[in-house]
């Protein structure tokens, strides 16, 4: 369908002249949760960055509602509405917690999903708004993820990509994550969830693709692997 | 006890100088990562510019005006038609840069011949004030109020306008600044013309001061580089205290050990780099 959030077909993605994404094809469908799972070095982040302009990247379709985005600068990609929750967090450190969710803001454009403000964003993470006037480098790990999600919310996207939010937070951080992720999608927001915490994709996720080596090794439903522990096993390894 | 004050009020003068040039220098290397060589020279031009603006009827104010747009405008061009080109490569920007320092150099020096020429300061500034038994000349004071409410204002646009804090984002991790939308790519030339455009301006400015003459280029830039370093690239409080301490250091060591006065300028920042590698108020950048 033409106006899928996201159409990915016969992606192929270049560090310098290494080879790293071969054919890869998927798909988000609207409101839904994508996880994007496999073992580090699968390639899950150079289709992010694919996907956000930042990594070298040709396909025969890459598509955002139907828009082609291929080529285009991150900049225009991200005033497309697609916004990022990046690995490692990267909020602006010598920027207050206020000025991280505002920099960027956006009013989102009249389709798709509805946008945040900051009230919103401080009644999901209240946490922030008592920090507000504090410098982003000063918190803790779970608050700068609670903030890269805010700051990417607050830029009116379409189409969230979360890029490991769960990495190095405590599991009552990674449940905080969890709910808010779930939350999002519920009220209509279609997402990419990059993970390797197997236990939450399968949590939020409604449809899942595992890469290996830079290739689609599964996609489906994500009962798909709910039920087939050995797939799991081979793809994932440790879970 | 004269000495100490009237020294250091010429430090104080010399500093805000400093301060001045060195203020745009910092912003464009803390947002762009370019080292521009060429902003001695653009310093320099402006100097000639207003020069020849008040060799041509017009007032100091308006001198002033015409140096800083000049070099504004030579920014904008060369961040435009070449430093553009040159993203992601460090060296060759260096070397572009050097390169223009060079051709401004001899540009100046075949327009406005090798000889010193003093710019005359405004009739309302010339004079001096009198604190006590001191003397103490108006137009230096009226450089450091100058460079005082420049600080303030480039510190409202930084710190407390939308666009600083876009800046300063850039400054904190360009990819994710442009992943979440920012322009960076006009955030550069509006840096780049105002960082030029303070070098312009504050060439004329120096002018009654320190003359105008044909190395005020290359004497220039190596104390714009220390005050950055000393003060930490990128960040304009460090760019201020950065240009007082040399300031004070220049003018003192002038004044007791002028053999050595090169000595006690770099001394401190081969200090400070070796124990603070990022200067005194600078972040590691991204």
């Amino acid at each position: 369908m033409a106006t899928d959030p996201l159409v990915l077909d016969g992606l192929d993605a270049f560090y310098g002249d290494s080879h790293v994404l071969h054919d890869l094809s998927l798909r988000v469908r609207a409101g839904g949760v994508l996880g994007l799972l496999g073992r580090n070095g699968a390639g899950k982040s150079t289709c992010i960055g694919s996907i956000v302009g930042l990594v070298r990247a040709k396909a025969r379709e890459m598509t955002l509602y139907g828009e082609p985005i291929q080529g285009l600068s991150p900049e225009r990609i991200s005033q497309k509405g697609v916004g990022v929750v990046p690995q490692g967090r990267r909020i602006f450190p010598s920027l207050t917690v206020h000025e991280n969710l505002t920099v960027a803001a956006r009013t989102p454009s009249r389709e798709g999903w509805r946008g945040w403000s900051l009230e919103d964003a401080f009644s999901a993470f209240p946490r922030l708004e008592e920090r507000r006037r504090q410098f982003a480098g000063s918190l803790s790990g779970g608050e700068q993820q609670m903030l890269a999600i805010g700051r990417a919310l607050m830029t009116g996207p379409r189409l969230l990509l979360l890029d490991e939010p769960s990495e190095g937070l405590a599991p009552q951080i990674v449940a905080e994550v969890a709910r808010v992720l779930k939350e999002l999608s519920r009220t209509g927001l279609s997402i990419v969830l990059v993970e390797q915490n197997v236990k939450l994709a399968m949590e939020v996720a409604d449809d899942v693709v595992i890469l290996n080596n830079g290739r689609v090794a599964h996609a489906g439903p994500v009962e798909s692997i709910q039920t087939d522990g050995e797939l799991v096993e081979q793809l994932l390894g440790v879970y | 006890m004269n000495f100490w004050v009237i020294q250091g009020l010429n430090g104080l003068a010399f500093g805000s100088l400093l301060f001045i040039l060195a203020a745009g220098f910092s912003l464009i290397f803390g947002l762009m990562r370019v080292a521009n060589l060429a902003h001695g020279a653009f310093f320099m031009l402006g100097a000639y510019v207003g020069l020849s603006a008040i060799d041509n009827g017009m007032n100091f104010w308006v001198a002033i005006l015409i140096g800083g747009l000049t070099v504004c405008v030579l920014g904008g061009v060369m961040e435009g038609l070449i430093l553009r080109r040159l993203a992601g490569q460090p060296l060759a920007q260096v070397l572009v840069t050097l390169g223009i320092a060079f051709i401004i150099a001899d540009g100046c020096l075949w327009l406005w011949s090798g000889d010193p020429r003093p710019l005359p300061m405004p009739s309302e500034l010339q004079g001096v004030l009198r604190f006590g038994g001191l003397i103490f000349p108006k137009y230096r004071l009226f450089v450091v109020v100058v460079a005082v409410c420049l600080a303030g204002a480039l510190w409202l646009l930084l710190e407390r306008s939308r666009v600083g804090a876009m800046i300063r984002a850039g400054v904190d991790d360009m990819e994710m600044a442009r992943v979440m939308g920012i322009r960076t790519s006009l955030l550069f030339p509006l840096v780049f013309c105002l960082g030029s455009a303070l070098a312009g301006a504050g060439g004329v400015l120096a002018g009654p001061i320190l003359s105008v003459y044909p190395s005020m280029d290359t004497d220039m830039l190596p104390m714009a580089l220390v005050v950055v370093i000393l003060g930490g690239v990128g960040s304009l409080g460090g760019a201020f205290v950065g240009a007082l301490v040399i300031g004070f250091i220049y003018s003192y060591g002038q004044a007791l050990v002028p053999d050595l006065a090169y000595v006690i300028l770099f001394l401190p920042m081969v200090l400070v780099l070796t124990i603070r590698p990022t200067g005194l108020f600078g972040r590691r950048l991204v």
